[in-house]
């Protein structure tokens, strides 16, 4: 819909997916862009951050900020959403507090934020598990009548968001399955970013991955992953028809891991430096930017952006240093419901161990 | 103002150290926070670092090259105040006041951290994980404008990957996993020039091996222009001279003779080849060598003789094997032994034998380890020599030189065919070992190359 140079176009046959981009406005795609650029920001942020000790891990979202925050924005107020690890664009348009996702990389929180409040579920570090999760989660809508009723305060549909890797584990199969045997009201969004880890999608599947679900009675689509607009209005397309009651769909957004796996790997060992070229020159955020100034979008915007990243970059550096570790029983505290006394004795020994340590400089 | 050091952190995960490839800056500079000041090579990556403040660079604690614990200060930065106090997970940035001379306290304090509980690892968390200053108590897509395509009508877009994606790893001239790379690194081997012998192309632990003791051992990889001056004088000393010592005292006190025979090792390639593939032998590197080593094993306690010393008033025959491996290392010959061998199985052999060559190739042999010996191994084979008059190591009675095993022909019922062949030489110390025990050794050891089944024995 957006080519590289910004211009917008609907060619007649995606009408249906036309119409959602209608109804917005010029300070809905302000709001797009802000989120892409400061999500951005904090991505650069956390991957100095780390770099600098302060977590132990940082998983970037570089170039994937449209497919991200495009479809986060396509999810409803009732829906959830089930993410892997790297949906830092998906939580800022569903009020996930940034320096909760620092948390769990800096390992000092489990979570992060009570899914049952934020509708967006926690991280899923094992692949493909949050998948299943998902599809779990929709039956369940299924099950209450919460689907196809009509009434938009009542009707939920969910969202699961996963890699292309991911969808060699078994688990993407079984939740097609059952989605669609079931009719969930369940949307699978494939970011297919090239790569997993230091394998090429080519050694995940032969055939487009938005065909995947086919087989299985799970329709497909393929959206270009760095169009904003259109990440959005498949996915809020897409949704509005589980809602619905149409069943669930696979949605393949074509975007790329500009930067590393995690701040562990170092992609220049396995991934031509042409490829990234190629997708740089795909970038989201400056594709958007064409549009917006082609809007009459000024200078002025665009300034008032790269200065909230300013104060953005400042305050997560000033939050991140002033963290402190939190209680020890906060390890134990989620495992069980009820006491349980291995859990007990575990933290009791731990307790111990830790108090045989002193704290300051040695003499 | 204030000094604030920067510690090495751990950018992996569990990495306990990295290599400064590179400053990008120097004393007196300014620098900005998030600024990239060095590239630092890790067991995973190489990883550019960026200051976690703003100021005037102090002083760089390490240098190009050096190789640093994960927690040990890199750089001291004269800070323009803004300085964020790191929080407990990390020991990355003590705040030392300008006044005081804790310079070297702080230093200490680090170290202590990096190596209180530091193990060696390469995945997995936790090496380092107690930061702060504590211590235990005394104790694609080709077109850009994909737009989304109903399936009803499903246009297959394609390629879905651009056509670099596909080259990936044809263009990336090296595969090798990080251990292997970590290999290369410590054994100074160059990996664009090691030739791979992976299934899928990628360079393994034998490449590395084999490549470093050939490049820079066995072979002058490159012919040096004619030199200008006419002579050029070495000083004797160190290892060379404790070789010649050695040679000389051996060459004239002890009457060499040498005796050989070929024999047709192609049922010790095979065998070796299973046990490189067993699960069992996994980890362990599996030569001709250590077939060798386990035949000579048995060999010698069929034949005690040749294990044994010659004093003038005595001849004293060890009941046990301190098994020499005589390795060519950077500096010279050097002969350590692997201490009592008969004992080991054939897996701790192997284990002994790698280590053995290991440390003798790092330098990092001890005189302990040399240090009576029984019999020794010359492995002259990988030189690509077929065989050799290896002289006795003194206080020994017995050496074996091991030539290249090849193809060749070889007559088996009255046919030509061709066989694995090598050629076994040895020397033994004439007062103590007479010519009819030599060669049964010898053929002892033959027997079994040709047929190490002989080793159940
Ligand atoms: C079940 C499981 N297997 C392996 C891993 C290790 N792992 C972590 S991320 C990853 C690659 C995932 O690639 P992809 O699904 O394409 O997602 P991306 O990281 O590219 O966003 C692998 C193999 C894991 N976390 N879980």
């Amino acid at each position: 819909m957006l080519s590289p140079e910004g211009i917008f176009e609907v060619p007649a046959e995606y009408a249906e997916y036309g119409k959602y981009i209608e109804r917005l406005n010029l300070d809905d795609f302000l709001k797009f862009y802000r989120d892409m650029a400061r999500i951005r920001r904090f991505d650069n942020e956390c991957t100095a951050l780390q770099r600098q000790g302060q977590m132990g891990l940082w998983v970037q979202a570089l170039g994937q900020e449209a497919a991200q925050i495009g479809s986060g924005y396509g999810v409803g107020p009732n829906d959830h959403m089930f993410p892997s690890y790297r949906e830092h664009g998906v939580a800022i348009t569903h009020g996930i507090d940034l320096m909760s996702i620092i948390k769990i990389m800096r390992g000092v929180n489990h979570g992060g934020w009570n899914p049952e409040e934020t509708r967006f579920h926690l991280y899923a570090i094992v692949l493909a598990t949050q998948v299943l999760h998902a599809t779990g989660y929709a039956m369940g809508v299924n099950f209450d009548g919460l689907v196809g009723t009509g009434n938009p305060d009542v009707d939920q549909a969910v969202i699961t968001y996963f890699g292309d890797g991911a969808t060699a584990e078994g688990d993407v199969s079984e939740a097609l399955l059952f989605a669609a045997t079931t009719k969930a009201p369940l949307v699978f969004f494939c970011q297919n970013n090239q790569w997993a880890i230091s394998s090429p999608v080519s050694s995940q599947t032969v055939v487009p991955l938005y065909l995947r679900g086919e087989g299985f009675g799970v329709p497909g689509i393929q959206v270009d992953g760095n169009d904003v607009l259109a990440c959005y209005a498949v996915t809020a397309k897409h949704m509005d028809d589980a809602r619905n009651g149409l069943g669930p769909s696979l949605i393949e957004a074509l975007t790329y891991r500009v930067g590393a796996h995690t701040t562990s790997d170092d992609p220049t060992k396995y991934r031509p430096a042409d490829e990234l070229e190629y997708w740089q020159a795909r970038d989201p955020l400056l594709r958007f930017e064409k549009f917006l100034r082609r809007q009459g979008v000024g200078d002025d915007f665009f300034e008032e952006v790269a200065k909230a990243g300013d104060e953005l970059a400042e305050q997560i550096r000033a939050e991140t240093f002033a963290m402190q570790n939190p209680p020890l029983e906060n390890i134990f505290r989620h495992v069980y419901s009820d006491p349980h006394p291995m859990v007990a004795e575990q933290q009791a020994w731990l307790e111990g161990y830790e108090a045989s340590f002193e704290e300051g400089e040695p003499s | 103002m204030s000094l604030a050091q920067f510690n090495l952190p751990d950018v992996g995960e569990g990495l306990t150290e990295a290599e400064i490839v590179s400053w990008k800056v120097a004393p007196g500079d300014k620098v900005s926070v998030n600024q990239v000041i060095c590239e630092i090579e890790t067991a995973k990556s190489i990883v550019e670092l960026p200051c976690p403040f703003s100021g005037v660079v102090e002083e760089l604690l390490a240098k190009e090259g050096d190789t640093v614990e994960v927690g040990k200060p890199i750089i001291s930065v004269q800070s323009d105040g803004n300085i964020l106090v790191a929080g407990p997970i990390t020991t990355s940035i003590p705040i030392i006041p300008e006044s005081s001379s804790t310079h070297q306290a702080v230093a200490d304090v680090a170290a202590s951290v990096a190596s209180d509980e530091n193990k060696p690892n390469l995945v997995g968390y936790g090496s380092s994980a107690h930061g702060g200053t504590r211590r235990k108590r005394a104790a694609g897509i080709n077109s850009p404008a994909v737009v989304p395509a109903s399936t009803s009508s499903m246009p297959i877009v394609s390629p879905v990957v651009p056509s670099s994606v596909a080259a990936a790893a044809s263009s990336t001239d090296v595969i090798a996993k990080p251990p292997i790379r970590k290999l290369a690194k410590d054994l100074n081997v160059d990996l664009s020039k090691v030739s791979a012998t992976g299934l899928a192309g990628e360079i393994t632990r034998e490449d590395v091996v084999n490549a470093a003791s050939q490049a820079s051992v066995f072979r002058n990889l490159t012919t040096p222009a004619q030199k200008t001056e006419r002579e050029e004088r070495i000083p004797v000393k160190g290892v060379r001279k404790a070789i010649a010592t050695a040679m000389v005292q051996s060459a004239f006190t002890a009457p060499h003779v040498s005796i050989f025979v070929d024999v047709d090792a192609t049922r010790t390639m095979e065998y070796v080849k299973r046990l490189k593939a067993s699960t069992d032998f996994a980890g362990v590197k599996v030569t001709p060598l250590l077939l060798m080593a386990k035949a000579m094993m048995w060999a010698v306690r069929r034949n005690p003789t040749v294990n044994s010393t010659w004093t003038d008033k005595e001849i004293i025959v060890h009941n046990y094997v301190n098994f020499g491996v005589a390795a060519a290392t950077p500096r010279g010959l050097i002969v350590p032994n692997i201490k009592d061998a008969d004992r080991m199985s054939l897996f701790e052999l192997a284990q002994a034998i790698e280590e053995l060559a290991a440390t003798a190739r790092e330098g990092k042999t001890t005189p302990e380890q040399m240090k009576d010996g029984t019999i020794t191994i010359t492995n002259i084979g990988v030189f690509g020599v077929d065989t050799g008059t290896p002289i006795l190591n003194p206080g020994q009675v017995a050496i074996v030189a091991l030539g290249s095993i090849r193809p060749k022909p070889w007559v088996v019922n009255n046919e030509i065919v061709i066989r694995q062949v090598t050629t076994i030489g040895a020397t033994f110390d004439h007062r103590v070992v007479d010519g009819d025990v030599a060669s049964r050794f010898v053929q002892d050891v033959a027997s079994v190359i040709e047929e190490p089944a002989l080793l159940l024995d």
